[in-house]
């Protein structure tokens, strides 16, 4: 794919502005397509999920929109664009209007690092992961600012709790990759894939298997999700943080929630299962798997990912809260300190 | 021609974001300008080309510090910002160091002289990284500073420990 974009780069000359204007225009494609179709996938990703769920609960989940509610998502967007939008008296409207946004641009522009198959990132940039860690502790402003500025009491406790929650495992998280950064001894995701094609293993889940078990759970608590969704937590605050968002706005948090959950997904797959590549002992045993491309190989690590998103909010009960903290600086952080200083002596002494 | 009108613009957003931060009555709302005011110093890093320290800038100052700042912001619950003379009484005082501090600032800088090229030119942070530059010279010319700041911040935390635990034990 790059070829083609090398090719045209080449046709078109030397002088420099037009090639500037041609990188620009590239850019501009790949924000696009990436975009279009993420925000596609996230769409299906709530059909998927309460189909998921439907059935492991025998139930039918969406049946009437189409065939097989395949049309529901359509539907529900629908219906979120055409309701009214209310705000709450006393509310601060320019924070009012400004959380959601912060909360889905922080969520779409972690998609910019991502390296979807071999070559194709739209920003290969070498602090690739410390950028998605900067851009998810920004999501956390969108949370706090709309608990706050909607002038609620459920809104305030959702959003508070979701700040400290988020703070906390935002830690677990980033300590628990530590031990992949020091494996690829790189911070740009396109050289985390390839250390993991060279290492005998093929994939880093297997001698990271600590720091994998960490990033799962800290995982599940950075984006919300059971059994660690206190913030919007049903039957104590309503709905949470977006208790008083309706319609468009409201839609917006969900997307970003969802789009959290893949790039979530994402990073799993990229750090600590492969990213785009197979295990080169599958891939000596079976040479025809060859011709499949990256991209499926990293779609269905992904998808994985995310239907244990959904195993795991139709299997386990909600945490209390002071339990969430425990495991979040009693167990996480201690184990993933432990696996930095492991991986550190293995990488000395073998 | 390009690297000085980004600069142009980095510099004049940061002094304007200042003056938002310290004027704005509502607290959340200053705290909202702070966090656009480390944005831009984070992109004044990339400019020159230290992307760990721009990334880092935004994970310690933005996603955790300001984080903070915020969490006692929602804790006090202040709508208006408070006008007691306890607090802004002293405003003479503080005008004139400031001015002072400006004025020595400023007849310093005439003064500036660039320090020669080291080993660590762009070419070579480029070929290296900068993370990878960057964690060599501190774990191995600047290791003791390095511990020495680590000893300060865990006394810190130590401190920290004994205060909280001071006062649930006198209850």
């Amino acid at each position: 794919m790059n070829d083609i974009f090398q090719f045209i780069g080449n046709a078109a000359g030397m002088n420099p502005m037009i090639k500037l204007g041609i990188d620009i225009g590239i850019i501009l494609v790949k924000i696009a397509v990436v975009l279009g179709i993420t925000l596609l996938h996230v769409a299906y990703a709530t059909y998927w999920e309460r189909k998921v769920i439907g059935h492991m609960q025998v139930r039918l989940g969406p049946i009437e929109v189409g065939w097989h509610g395949f049309l529901q998502p359509i539907a529900d967007g629908v219906k979120l664009f055409f309701k009214e939008d209310i705000i709450p008296a006393n509310a601060d409207k320019p924070l009012f209007y400004l959380a959601p946004v912060i909360f889905m641009v922080s969520a779409l522009t972690s998609l910019s690092v991502l390296p979807f198959f071999d070559g194709f990132v739209i920003a290969d940039i070498n602090i690739g992961l410390l950028f998605l860690f900067a851009m998810s502790s920004l999501g956390a402003y969108g949370i706090i600012l709309s608990g706050w500025a909607s002038n609620s009491k459920y809104s305030f406790l959702g959003g508070l709790r979701a700040a400290s929650q988020v703070i906390s495992y935002e830690i677990a998280m980033g300590l628990s990759l530590v031990g992949v950064m020091m494996m690829a001894s790189s911070l740009n995701l396109s050289d985390i894939v390839r250390a993991q094609q060279q290492h005998p293993a093929g994939m880093f889940a297997i001698p990271q298997f600590l720091g994998f078990f960490v990033f799962i759970v800290a995982a599940f608590a950075e984006t919300n999700r059971l059994p660690f969704d206190l913030p919007e937590a049903e039957n104590e605050l309503v709905a949470g943080y977006f208790t008083e968002y309706s319609g468009f706005r409201f839609a917006l948090f969900f997307l970003g929630e969802y789009t959290a959950m893949l790039i979530m997904s994402s990073i799993a797959a990229l750090c600590f299962l492969g990213g785009w590549t197979i295990p080169k002992f599958i891939m000596d045993a079976m040479p025809f798997l060859l011709n499949v491309p990256g991209i499926v190989w990293f779609l269905i690590k992904v998808y994985a990912f995310m239907f244990f998103y959904y195993w795991v909010r139709a299997t386990f009960p909600r945490y209390r809260y002071d339990q969430l903290m425990a495991i979040g600086w009693k167990i996480l952080i201690p184990l993933a300190l432990f696996n930095i200083v492991l991986t550190g002596f293995i990488k000395i002494w073998v | 021609m390009l690297s000085e009108l980004f600069f142009g613009y980095y510099a004049s957003a940061i002094v304007i974001f200042s003056l938002l931060v310290v004027t704005r009555s509502n607290p959340v709302h200053s705290v909202m300008w702070m966090l656009l005011l480390f944005f831009h110093i984070a992109g004044l890093y990339l400019f020159l080309n230290a992307e760990f320290v721009a990334a880092i800038q935004i994970i310690v100052y933005a996603g955790a510090i300001l984080v903070l700042f915020l969490f006692i912001l929602l804790f006090l619950n202040l709508r208006e910002e408070l006008k007691v003379k306890r607090f802004i009484g002293a405003w003479p005082a503080g005008l004139f160091v400031t001015t002072a501090l400006l004025v020595i600032v400023l007849s310093v800088v005439r003064s500036f002289v660039p320090g020669p090229a080291g080993k660590y030119s762009i070419e070579f942070i480029k070929q290296e990284t900068h993370t990878k530059a960057l964690g060599k010279l501190l774990y191995t010319d600047y290791l003791f500073p390095f511990e020495i700041a680590s000893l300060v911040l865990l006394v810190a935390i130590i401190g920290a420990i004994v205060l909280a635990k001071r006062k649930t034990r006198s209850k």
